[in-house]
């Protein structure tokens, strides 16, 4: 079984997701390929070595700098083509996701989502459904292509020595480099770092106002702790990007995590999910949240934080 | 111009798969997938006072009617659904393959996606559809403006924001934060039954039945189980108390 992975890098550094995922291959058998594509990529090639990849494929070329999708799915096609992959794997990201589809539509192989483990006969896990249900997935043919939920797997060295580098020279299709990154800003982080945080208050859309972003603010105020926020609100500017929480934000462990009107989407699950206790407010009987809060409450986040914070300050005294 | 949206039709409240099919269980009452529903506001705002056309597309059973119906009513002004039983438990390979054939014959400029389907979770499709049919595509858009012949997104990713732009035609999927989606107007609900709307068979779109469905998919479910519990989980209503309570649960764990 051939396996090739797709290496996400950003800022000169490979990204823990996908060494993850090439932990996870090598774990799996020997045949462990890996490719990297983007200006100074290079040089990152021996540190997925360390990882488990035996060759690493390079596609050097400033022009991939840019996380655009359309054209490293050419460069997916262009390898699996010459090289006959059994699999290739992905780990969940912005980036990622749209790969591994676009492969998927490209090569006509199937695709498994949302993957939490995968066996060396590859028969893939994937918690469906709001993760009521854990699903044993297959592919009918190969390559089999699949997409790990973010954080699935820990990068943990192997031992491997030095990788083989291969440069890939691909040809792109027209398609592919239609869209262009014309900016990108990074992070602005401000205020107290969320991550190291014991409490957290999260705010959702439930909130119904950026305004009303006060009531989590008291309520951590009261219970000494950091506030966070889903993407929904932070898209829409309520509040900012460094306190999102989830698979394009920040993955918190607190010991306590408050979330007001947030109905629990997988995407913010895996932010959150491994905090010690969560308690819910929110005024949909059915959120998915309830599903994996310690204390569900069904209830207007009007009507309860206000007392809520009341009740914590009178404790304090 | 004009302006195509995918739009799902998903099982409402608690979603179930067939123990026996191991596929989901559409037995019961669907809606609009509430994401798709930013997408069709979406394609509303582009289109404006101008004489844009925006015409709706699904594959789904025949009750994924309603749906559609229910983006007529926001505004839409044609409905496209792909409906055949050979179709049904088609995986993303078979389900791209079929909506691109369907696009392929609106020949739109814009095709708008919404974020992800509630029921799947994939969050992939609209690559897929793209790559069929030959165009870029930008995912996760928060903003998108239109500016002659090409588009403009603002989007996140795990590092902050990027813009991207893109010629049309083109492929967008839009976040759930992009736009509040309007509510169908009594008016628009009645409007919506006189707008056309066709029902298409897998020959219509020219897509074979071995490339559909369960013949056409090249994964498979194989086995459902259940997933690790998280404990003693407790829920409780607001009887007006809840904010007592919620404190006596946290004085109980040992965190006020
Ligand atoms: C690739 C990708 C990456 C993503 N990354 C992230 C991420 O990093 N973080 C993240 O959070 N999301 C992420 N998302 C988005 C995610 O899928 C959801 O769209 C988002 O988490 C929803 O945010 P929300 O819970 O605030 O809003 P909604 O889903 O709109 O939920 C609002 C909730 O508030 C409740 N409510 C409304 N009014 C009240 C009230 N008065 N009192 C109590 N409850 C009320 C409602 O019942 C509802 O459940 C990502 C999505 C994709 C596709
Ligand atoms: N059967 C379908 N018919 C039309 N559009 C769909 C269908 N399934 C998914 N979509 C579109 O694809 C998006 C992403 O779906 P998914 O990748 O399945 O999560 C949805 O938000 C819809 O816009």
């Amino acid at each position: 079984m051939s396996v090739l992975v797709f290496l996400e890098h950003h800022g000169g550094e490979l990204q823990k997701g996908s060494l993850g995922v090439l932990g996870k291959a090598a774990t799996l058998g020997d045949d462990v390929s890996a490719v990297l594509a983007g200006g100074d990529v290079r040089s990152l090639a021996a540190e997925a070595g360390k990882y488990g990849a035996k060759t690493v494929y390079v596609l050097e070329d400033d022009s991939l700098e840019p996380p655009t999708p359309q054209p490293r799915v050419d460069v997916l096609a262009t390898l699996v083509q010459d090289k006959g992959f059994d699999a290739v794997l992905f780990g969940n990201s912005v980036l990622a996701a749209d790969v591994a589809a676009g492969l998927a539509a490209r090569l006509d192989a199937g695709l498994n989502w949302d993957l939490v483990d995968l066996s060396s006969d590859f028969v893939g896990k994937r918690p469906a459904l709001q993760d009521s249900v854990l699903v044993d997935v297959g592919w009918r043919s190969t390559p089999r292509l699949a997409l790990f939920r973010a954080g699935s797997f820990d990068p943990a060295e192997s031992g491997g020595g030095e990788p083989a580098i291969e440069d890939v020279s691909v040809d792109f299709e027209e398609h592919s480099r239609g869209a262009k990154v014309v900016s990108q800003e990074a992070e602005q982080s401000s205020g107290p770092s969320i991550e190291d945080a014991d409490v957290i208050v999260a705010g959702g859309r439930g909130l119904g106002a950026p305004e009303n972003f006060t009531l989590a603010e008291e309520l951590a105020k009261a219970l000494g702790g950091a506030v966070g926020a889903t993407r929904a609100v932070v898209d829409a500017g309520w509040y900012p990007y460094s306190a999102q929480i989830g698979q394009t934000g920040k993955v918190v462990s607190p010991k306590l995590y408050v979330a007001l009107g947030i109905s629990g989407a997988i995407q913010h699950k895996v932010g959150m999910q491994s905090s010690n206790v969560i308690v819910a407010i929110n005024k949909d009987p059915n959120a998915p949240i309830f599903e994996f809060s310690d204390l569900g409450v069904v209830g207007d986040v009007h009507e309860i934080v206000p007392k809520l914070t009341e009740l914590i300050q009178q404790r304090k005294t | 111009m004009k302006i195509a949206v995918c739009v799902k039709h998903v099982p409402e409240g608690h979603a179930r798969l067939d123990p026996t099919s191991k596929r989901l269980d559409r037995t019961g009452e669907g809606a609009l997938n509430h994401f798709d529903a930013n997408a069709v506001e979406e394609a509303l705002r582009l289109k404006g006072d101008s004489d844009s056309e925006v015409v709706v597309v699904s594959l789904g059973p025949e009750r994924a009617a309603d749906s559609l119906r229910k983006a007529l009513a926001m505004g839409a002004d044609r409905a496209v659904l792909v409906s055949d039983d050979a179709a049904a438990g088609s995986d993303l390979v078979a389900t791209s393959a079929i909506l691109a054939k369907a696009l392929e014959r609106e020949n739109a400029d814009l095709v708008l996606f919404g974020q992800q389907a509630s029921d799947a979770d994939g969050a992939v499709l609209w690559a897929a559809v793209a790559e069929r049919l030959h165009r870029p595509v930008v995912s996760q858009a928060a903003e998108l403006t239109l500016t002659d012949g090409s588009l403009r997104v603002k989007r996140q990713t795990e590092f902050g924001y990027d813009v991207i732009e893109a010629p049309l035609p083109a492929v967008v999927a839009v976040s759930d934060a992009i736009n509040e989606p309007r509510y169908p107007s009594l008016k628009g609900i009645m409007g919506a039954k006189k707008k056309p709307f066709e029902t298409l068979s897998l020959g219509d779109v020219g897509v074979d039945a071995a490339q559909a469905g369960d013949a056409g998919s090249k994964t498979e479910v194989l086995a459902l189980g259940e997933p690790p519990s998280r404990g003693d989980a407790r829920k409780i209503e607001d009887g007006g108390n809840a904010a007592q309570e919620i404190v006596d649960f946290l004085a109980e764990k040992r965190l006020v």
